[in-house]
């Protein structure tokens, strides 16, 4: 075990000096190799966001759609119905025996149906279809509730990127995470306030008519401004689709703020139409069943270019402008989870983790000296090759440092000298009872080989389900803990052992040293 | 070192001693429970520094105590003037909880205040963390079970597990009595004591498996005997320079990690003692012999 040919040697420092230049790239900048090991939130500062979206509205809002074109359907093929309810979660209506095949026929038509679509990737349907004695109900299959979830999902994480970059946030990072939900990343915003009220709103916008009656077309809705209830017909004139553009404006006159609008050509037609047709009504904005406004309609506008005002401060109108520019979300989405570190802290924590880092390791250091003399000196030795192979490992990975795994970095300190020790212990023993030191040292390394492989997989095996299961900073204590009994190995048997076999090869009576 | 200790003759009382305290550890941790942070109960907490640092923790208590924010919890957290405020609240239905929560502490504490950190956990979300941690746990021991049941025999890997839930049931006793507090951290703890127990035990295992294998006369508790002896010293060091370094942690790396640091200190000195003391005597009352090993080898 002490031979060590001429070409193992070179690779084994060759190694060590690649990682040791890995580990260098954090402390230069340079335009080579752009690799940096990434600092945690909970140590550079900023905030981490949960979302999850409830996807119950969506279900309800779909079935709604479908209403008109399954009536039509139904007229269309002459198919009676009656007690035609809509739910929640399903539609219920009753149809005469006879005509039960032919609606089944059509509602499973693969194509041209109006009302329920195929979904290739599932070969499925979305919508069920569940013939009771008297009643016939259509409910979403859970082909279609899964790919309701996964669209309205996908759109979600495009809205909100659109929304956070809109706010001008550096390297956010924006994941989904499970089927429901969406993780969110902002380093360095130590106050996410604002952001998650962006996120928090739907931004549904509708422009509706003010009705004068109440009836079955009509909901009663609260203007914002003045608390008073409104009575707004349930058609939709133009909605947030519609618009290309919106921007915080100063009135003229009043100089009041207020968001300007663009619509798209088929909205700037319908709301030319609806304001030539009724001038003199109260047009109602509607953004997530509040109304902003309700201003009176004077003349017909037909340029497409419209103003919302609502009393708003500039601030607010800004923050109008971004949620109609980004759209609106298909779902509501509410905040599981929020951590959020302040910078003030993350620094704090990083400077306690260094020094308690360079504590341990010195003391670790000193133990080490005192009690294995000139092969404590290459434990010590081999200790330092040990983290600056783990920093080169954690650049070359660009892994995330956080605190846990600074923690990881300082176990690892006091852990790692374990090989050495190992060994050591097993070349003493073996020293009792051998002569020839050379082979004592050989022997010690050979028979404590199954030995230390056996103790360190054990830790890599908890390394590694603290890995799958951890979350945030406590993934980072997982990946350090990790590469750090990687690196432990190869420094133990490889570096260390050769030191040592370049002392005992060159003193082969042990005048110079004693274990 | 040549004066042998006899550790057989301790290990009755040892084991006695070890099943009384695991026996109080269930005790407590069946009838107290543990006292578990906002990970796993859900909640907001807010870390604060005041500037002025004359203001008394009573008097943030009471300022706070007001029937909107629900039931408060507040502790000095390190420094003076660094506090830490639990609510049991949490920001999930409403996405202006925490800055209306925010308005309310700067106000009624009066003094320019710093909130260096919110962490604040739906229902949902702390029962999933919780689960996924237990599992973790449960999956960490099976996966040890399994590798020492194939890389030695099943009388080994019995023996490891019984000192690993000795370990890791007693650490979370201790938890329990002191009340200190379980978060994710905890978790992190524990596991790491799992590889580390396991670690000191199985160098003590590959010891005795060899010495079996050398001496076919001598009986099961001398040769375990002998084989923690010739490990005692790499056990000791070990032990050592991890505390060292765990030590280190604890004083010197901040508040945030007191609990993580203190979990891992528990573990490394129980996981030391267990692995002498609880993993070998189960080999002797199974009276693991050459024949044990050699048996497997035919198979």
């Amino acid at each position: 075990m002490l031979s060590f040919t001429k070409i193992k040697v070179l690779s084994i420092y060759l190694i060590l000096i690649i990682t040791i230049f890995f580990a260098s790239l954090n402390y230069k900048n340079n335009n080579l190799i752009d690799k940096k090991v990434n600092l945690g939130l909970d140590l550079q500062g900023g905030s981490y966001l949960l979302l999850e979206i409830d996807t119950k509205p969506l279900v309800n809002q779909k079935l709604q759609s479908k209403v008109i074109p399954i009536k039509k359907l139904l007229n269309k093929n002459k198919i009676n119905f009656e007690n035609f309810i809509i739910s929640q979660s399903n539609i219920s209506l009753t149809i005469d025996e006879k005509n039960k095949k032919k609606f089944e026929n059509l509602f499973f038509k693969k194509n041209e149906n109006t009302i329920n679509n195929f979904i290739p990737e599932y070969n499925k349907f979305e919508l069920n279809l569940e013939f009771n004695k008297n009643v016939t109900l259509i409910q979403f299959s859970n082909f279609g509730l899964v790919n309701l979830n996964n669209a309205a999902l996908k759109q979600s994480i495009e809205i909100i990127r659109r929304r956070i970059d809109d706010v001008g946030t550096k390297e956010p990072t924006i994941l989904q995470r499970g089927d429901k939900r969406i993780l969110v990343e902002l380093p360095g915003i130590d106050n996410p306030e604002r952001i998650k009220e962006l996120l928090g709103k739907t931004a549904q916008l509708t422009f509706r008519l003010v009705s004068k009656e109440d009836g079955f077309g009509s909901e009663k809705l609260i203007l914002s401004e003045n608390n008073e209830e409104l009575t707004v017909s349930k058609r939709i004139v133009i909605s947030g689709d519609n618009l290309i553009d919106a921007q915080p404006q100063f009135d003229n006159q009043s100089n009041q703020p207020l968001v300007r609008f663009n619509l798209d050509r088929l909205g700037s037609q319908k709301f030319g139409r609806i304001t030539t047709e009724n001038i003199g009504r109260r047009l109602a904005i509607v953004l997530d069943n509040f109304v902003i406004s309700a201003p009176n309609i004077r003349e017909a506008i037909t340029g497409g270019v419209g103003t919302i005002s609502g009393g708003f401060s500039f601030q607010e109108a800004t923050d109008l402008a971004l949620l109609l520019r980004s759209g609106a979300l298909p779902a509501p989405i509410n905040i599981v989870e929020e951590r959020t570190v302040g910078p003030d802290l993350g620094k704090d924590s990083i400077d306690a983790g260094v020094f308690s880092l360079i504590i341990g390791f010195t003391l670790v250091v000193i133990f080490m000296f005192i009690k294995y003399k000139i092969f404590g000196l290459v434990s010590n030795i081999s200790l330092i090759a040990n983290l600056f192979m783990m920093l080169g490992i954690l650049t070359l990975l660009e892994a995330t440092l956080t605190l846990p795994g600074i923690a990881g970095i300082i176990l690892t300190v006091g852990m790692a000298v374990d090989s050495n020790v190992l060994i050591y212990e097993r070349i003493k023993e073996e020293l009792k009872t051998e002569k020839s030191i050379i082979h004592a040292f050989d022997t010690g390394y050979n028979k404590a080989k199954i030995t230390v492989i056996d103790a360190n997989v054990t830790i890599l095996i908890a390394a590694l389900i603290l890995f799958i299961f951890g979350s945030g900073p406590v993934k980072g204590f997982a990946v350090t803990l990790g590469i750090g009994i990687v690196t432990t190995l190869f420094s133990a048997y490889f570096i260390a052992r050769h030191l040592t076999s370049v002392i005992v090869l060159n003193d082969k009576q042990g005048k110079y040293f004693k274990l | 070192m040549n004066n042998t200790i006899n550790f057989s003759e301790f290990f009755k009382v040892a084991n006695i001693f070890s099943l009384a305290a695991v026996l109080l550890s269930v005790f407590f941790l069946f009838f107290k429970g543990l006292n578990y942070g906002v990970d796993f109960k859900g909640g907001t907490l807010l870390e604060i520094r005041i500037e002025n640092t004359n203001i008394q923790i009573q008097e943030i208590r009471s300022s706070l105590n007001i029937p909107e924010l629900g039931d408060v919890n507040v502790k000095q957290f390190g420094k003076e003037g660094d506090f830490l405020i639990k609510f049991e609240k949490n920001a999930n239905e409403n996405e202006k909880f925490i800055s209306e929560l925010k308005n309310i502490i700067s106000k009624k504490i009066g003094s320019a205040v710093n909130f260096r950190r919110v962490e604040s956990v739906g229902p949902k979300v702390s029962s999933e963390l919780l689960k996924q941690g237990l599992t973790a746990i449960a999956l960490a021991l099976a996966a040890m079970l399994f590798y020492i049941w194939i890389r030695f025999e099943w009388q080994f890997s019995l023996g490891a597990i019984v000192a690993l839930m000795h370990d890791v049931l007693i650490t979370l006793g201790i938890f329990s009595i002191l009340s200190f507090e379980v978060n994710l951290s905890i978790v992190a703890a524990v596991l790491t004591i799992v590889g580390y127990s396991m670690n000191d035990t199985v160098v003590i295992f590959d010891r005795i498996r060899e010495n079996l294998l050398k001496f076919s006369k001598i009986k099961t508790n001398e040769i375990t005997d002998i084989s923690v002896n010739e490990t005692l010293s790499r056990t000791v060091i070990t032990s050592l320079t991890t505390l060292l370094a765990l030590f280190s942690i604890f004083i010197l790396g901040g508040e945030i990690l007191k609990g993580f640091s203190f979990a891992m200190i528990l573990g490394v000195i129980i996981g030391t003692y267990s692995s002498i003391f609880v993993a070998s005597p189960v080999l002797n009352y199974f009276k693991v012999t050459q024949k044990t090993l050699l048996k497997d080898d035919d198979l």
